[in-house]
């Protein structure tokens, strides 16, 4: 493989981590002052800010990486749909509190599983990164399990609206382990992580939480839909329209 | 003791700068006023994020998406802070709650007016915030001690939210023509509502000599609005804004406060619409402790 490859995939690698943050920041900030109670609100909004901490950080070392002198917000406000590189999982709209804490709860399980291999990293700084994260990420995931349990396992009406938003959130976990070149040219160089290993760890989060929640777990369907590869559905173009208005109706101007 | 000889005691302890706790014997009427002002402080820190949560998904940078998210989350949490030291009177917060989205509890005024721009979260900051501090720093040394170590805490980051604020203006006032400009417009727009953030004029303040006995209060609304004025308007000049000239309209003052405000069916539709989606949520939460404790209960017998 081509130096030229390994750059690219390397930067690519780290700008679909930065992604998956800054879009589901972006989702999760749409609902600060509408959550189902306070201390919901106050939750989520937490879990909004340490996930764009996460992006920041990630989408600075993917600048560093590409070396074209974009910076994070030339990153996050003036790249094309296309280029963004999240998993669809993330870009799904909020809908209920189900829908809301179901897709969270799938997220943190990878995502804790991600950061803690990335530890290890043998790029420094995504190790650094994910040192940190690792931290904030279990405190999510206890966050987000705690409530798919108590939906599952609350009323008729909650534990249908979990069931519900785990069927239609499934099929947008297959990419987050469906491994591709980058995924096996960034782990043969030791800077990604081992996606088969991230997702049987995975499972058992998923699983013990679902079991305890008396949820089912949704059969596995086929699925090609690859937001990491910039190929998303129609839900993505209009979070970016909104994210990404004032730098694109004042091209220049600093804030 | 008769209750006479009790209110005597009790202005002497207020008159020797004690500090009245919940536990404490207090009149009913100085309970009331603090539930109702309070009350009223705490939901305005709930509705003032709406204003402020427009501009979360837009905002121009992701530092200032940051720092407007953690400033939100801040006023929430100062809503949760309230609502607990307005409890230790002797009411809950759901009452409290219901009243608000019942349409019977009023909030500040301000929170009513819109933010159709991002300078108008500069605004915001350094208007808003800069007049709410000048109202509570005051009121750190209220009579009533819950009341007054919450707002210990709570103007610490209002002055952080007020620095914000004032730094997104210099920005603007740095920037592009359309910045000027949307950094005018923007103080156009929240000049005279923050002028009203202190209240009617002295001589129609209803609250205002019984609160200043009890030491609720400790300067009159007029007072507080000309020392913000005095603060303010050098930072306008520094900005090489211009701030209106003219007389307050107080008619407009009392329709926002009666309900007529440009956005007070928005605000309160957003609180309610929250609430009643959230129903089914804290039902769920509710069903889950209880099956949680009678399982804790067959496990323990």
């Amino acid at each position: 493989m081509s130096a030229q490859f390994q750059a690219d995939a390397h930067f690519r690698y780290v700008l679909r981590l930065a992604d998956a943050n800054l879009v589901l920041a972006q989702r999760l900030g749409e609902l600060i002052g509408h959550a189902p109670a306070l201390e919901e609100d106050l939750a989520l909004g937490n879990v909004a800010l340490d996930l764009l901490g996460q992006a920041r950080l990630l989408l600075t070392h993917a600048g560093a990486l590409e070396g074209q002198d974009r910076d994070e917000d030339m990153l996050a406000f003036l790249r094309e749909q296309r280029e963004f590189l999240n998993a669809t999982l993330v870009e799904q709209p909020n809908g209920d509190f189900a829908h809301v804490i179901v897709r969270q709860f799938l997220f943190d399980a990878w995502q804790l599983e991600i950061y803690t291999r990335l530890g290890a990293s043998a790029d420094p700084q995504l190790a650094a990164i994910a040192a940190k994260g690792v931290k904030e990420a279990r405190y999510h995931l206890r966050f987000s399990s705690g409530w798919v349990v108590r939906l599952g396992d609350g009323t008729g009406e909650s534990r249908a609206r979990a069931q519900q938003a785990l069927e239609a959130l499934w099929p947008h976990t297959v990419e987050l382990f469906d491994a591709d070149d980058i995924d096996r040219a960034m782990l043969a160089q030791g800077v990604g992580v081992d996606l088969g290993a991230v997702q049987a760890a995975w499972n058992r989060h998923i699983d013990t939480t679902l079991a305890e929640a008396t949820l089912t777990r949704p059969a596995d369907r086929p699925w090609r839909w690859y937001g990491k590869r910039g190929q998303h559905g129609e839900h993505l173009g209009r979070l970016l329209a909104e994210m990404q208005y004032m730098q694109r109706t004042y091209p220049g101007a600093a804030w | 003791m008769d209750s006479e000889a009790l209110e005597r005691r009790f202005q002497a302890r207020i008159d020797a700068d004690e500090r009245i706790e919940p536990k404490d014997w207090m009149p009913d009427s100085y309970r009331r006023t603090l539930i109702r002002q309070m009350a009223q402080h705490a939901h305005s820190e709930i509705v003032g994020m709406l204003p402020e949560g427009n501009w979360i998904t837009r905002a121009p940078t992701l530092k200032r998406k940051a720092i407007l998210m953690a400033k939100v989350q801040d006023e929430g949490g100062h809503g949760a802070y309230l609502y607990g030291a307005t409890e230790t009177l002797g009411v809950t917060r759901d009452a409290l709650i219901e009243e608000l989205l019942a349409g019977a509890a009023k909030y500040s005024s301000i929170f009513n007016y819109p933010t159709p721009t991002w300078a108008d979260i500069g605004a915001i900051g350094w208007l808003v915030d800069g007049a709410a501090i000048m109202n509570q720093i005051p009121l750190c040394r209220c009579s009533f001690g819950p009341y007054a170590r919450a707002m210990v805490r709570i103007c610490k980051e209002e002055s952080f939210h007020q620095r914000q604020g004032y730094d997104i203006m210099l920005q603007l006032s740095r920037g592009t023509d359309a910045q000027r400009r949307m950094a005018q417009e923007a103080l156009d727009r929240w000049w005279w509502p923050s002028l009203m953030m202190f209240g009617p004029p002295d001589a129609d303040s209803k609250h205002s000599a019984q609160s200043m006995r009890w030491k609720i209060k400790r300067f009159s609304n007029d007072e507080l609005r000309e020392r913000f004025i005095e603060f303010t308007v050098p930072q306008a000049q520094y900005l090489g804004l211009t701030v209106p000239q003219g007389e307050i309209d107080w008619s407009e003052f009392r329709d926002v406060l009666d309900g007529h405000g440009p956005c007070n069916r928005e605000r309160l539709a957003a609180r309610r619409r929250a609430h009643e989606q959230g129903l089914w949520v804290r039902d769920a939460a509710t069903a889950y402790a209880s099956r949680q404790a009678a399982r804790k209960m067959q496990a323990a017998s």
